[in-house]
């Protein structure tokens, strides 16, 4: 099991410096695909739909799943309620590539999150702060990503959480090794993974952000700010024209230092995603598990 | 010497990592304006092929390196690399450089269910860790490549002179032995 574990955290590392597209059919997983995601996040509904339909959010159902799975060749990740252990082992079935275990739909236990460690496939999983990140790895995440506010349209929480997390990170590394037993009893985090962020200046496992990205510059930004990569939900296909947005989003990742090229990257790409405020939300997403 | 690691997607910090270990020189190529850098050896890392050979085209990178390889810059491929290398792929109809003389069947072991670690022979290396994710494999290799590593009857490393490709991902398992290898290809 420890080297399915090895093997799980492996598969986050190959997608760094990638953007995961959520998708809600075939043919917008093969947009994605030509745009150049390297993973899809299969979903019914995209966050901003959800948000809009409001009521209880639940799996995907496996055939829409699968019709994806069939449409294209890079790695497809799927999203089981929080603490729902009977949806992922239903995902696990179909062998998809990657779980989220996400903020996003309705969660299903309002106190445990799943144990991870009981899956032989890979969890990613929401986090807002480094006490979040490391006991969500705790649990057997191989693979972390920032809460953000999804299907907002807007940045401000994917930054407020990515900062968060950095600068705890930064703080641990700067502290004397007497001082971490009551860093982790702080965090309500093992000490052994207080320990690693010490040593190390990261997670033990890869982090992408998410939540509210839509523009090049967005996605630039939050690698700036620390991401090894990102994911794109209700940003592409709420845009006006998916698949050049798609595209434009995959090369500022990849040169996201660069801001004479992001700006070409940034020129006509249409109408971005309307978007709505953190003050006008009824439903704080991120508030779901800690 | 100093080695250039395309750095496009994937996990080409990895890459950097056992190159500096050995004492190599690296830097990474995102766009253009990097191939201006003199460099004697190229690492194409693991990642998705799709995206990566997307970028490299996108980005204008694609035919100054493969004539670069054409005239016998070394170059080192892991996984998605070793697809970029191949002359042919048996179930995509894309295909890269076309470097190295061999029939690559992508996604070979399946999704990541099927992703496994093994320790096995690699020519002149002895037993080495290998770690395959969401791996391809080589169903054949033609025109004198050389196969320098089989696992349950897969080949998963050739070489055909100056084009190294391998399946696996020594670049995770902190085992240097195969960038070793490539600096030593490079040196001779």
């Amino acid at each position: 099991m420890e080297k399915r574990y090895e093997l799980n955290k492996n598969l986050a590392q190959m997608l760094k410096g990638g953007v995961i597209m959520d998708v809600t059919t075939p043919e917008q997983a093969r947009i994605a695909e030509e745009a150049g995601a390297c993973a899809v996040m299969a979903l019914e509904r995209i966050p901003a739909d959800i948000r809009a339909a409001g009521g209880v959010s639940r799996m995907s159902d496996p055939a829409m799943i699968k019709g994806i799975q069939a449409a294209v060749s890079i790695p497809v990740m799927a999203k089981c309620r929080i603490g729902h252990f009977v949806e992922a082992q239903l995902l696990e079935a179909i062998e998809i590539d990657y779980i989220d275990e996400s903020e996003v739909l309705s969660p299903a236990d309002d106190k445990y999150h799943i144990d991870k460690t009981k899956f032989s496939v890979p969890f990613v999983c929401g986090a807002k702060d480094l006490g979040e990140a490391l006991r969500r790895i705790n649990e057997g995440a191989a693979m972390i990503r920032t809460k953000g506010e999804p299907g907002t349209g807007d940045v401000v929480q994917a930054v407020r959480h990515m900062r968060m997390m950095q600068s705890e990170i930064r703080r641990l590394v700067s502290m004397r090794e007497d001082e971490l037993f009551d860093a982790a009893k702080l965090l309500q985090v093992p000490y052994e993974l207080a320990l690693y962020v010490h040593e190390n200046g990261k997670l033990p496992v890869v982090n992408f952000a998410a939540g509210g990205v839509a523009t090049p510059a967005d996605a630039a930004l939050m690698m700036q700010l620390g991401a090894e990569g990102v994911f794109v939900g209700s940003g592409i296909f709420k845009s006006g024209n998916p698949a050049k947005r798609a595209a434009a989003i995959v090369k500022a990742v990849t040169n996201y230092t660069d801001a004479k090229l992001i700006a070409e990257l940034s020129e006509n790409l249409g109408e971005a995603m309307v978007g709505i405020n953190e003050q006008e939300i009824e439903l704080l997403m991120a508030e779901r598990g800690k | 010497m100093t080695i250039a690691v395309l750095a496009v997607q994937g996990d080409f910090a990895e890459h950097e990592d056992a190159l500096r270990s050995l004492g190599a020189d690296c830097f990474e190529i995102r766009q253009q304006a990097d191939l201006s850098r003199h460099f004697d050896g190229l690492i194409l890392p693991g990642g998705e092929s799709t995206v990566q050979g997307k970028l490299l085209r996108e980005l204008g990178l694609f035919e100054p390196l493969r004539q670069k390889i054409e005239a016998g810059l070394p170059v080192f491929g892991t996984c998605a690399g070793l697809i970029l290398l191949a002359d042919k792929l048996s179930n995509d109809e894309n295909v890269y450089f076309a470097a190295l003389p061999a029939t690559v069947r992508r996604n070979a072991y399946g999704r990541q269910l099927g992703s496994f670690y093994a320790e096995e022979e690699f020519s002149g290396l002895g037993k080495i860790p290998m770690t395959f994710i969401r791996a391809p494999f080589i169903e054949s290799v033609h025109d004198g490549a050389e196969v320098l590593a089989e696992v349950g009857g897969n080949i998963v490393a050739a070489r055909k002179g100056n084009v190294l490709g391998i399946a696996f991902h020594p670049e995770v398992d902190k085992n240097l032995a195969v960038h070793k290898y490539f600096l030593d290809m490079i040196k001779r």
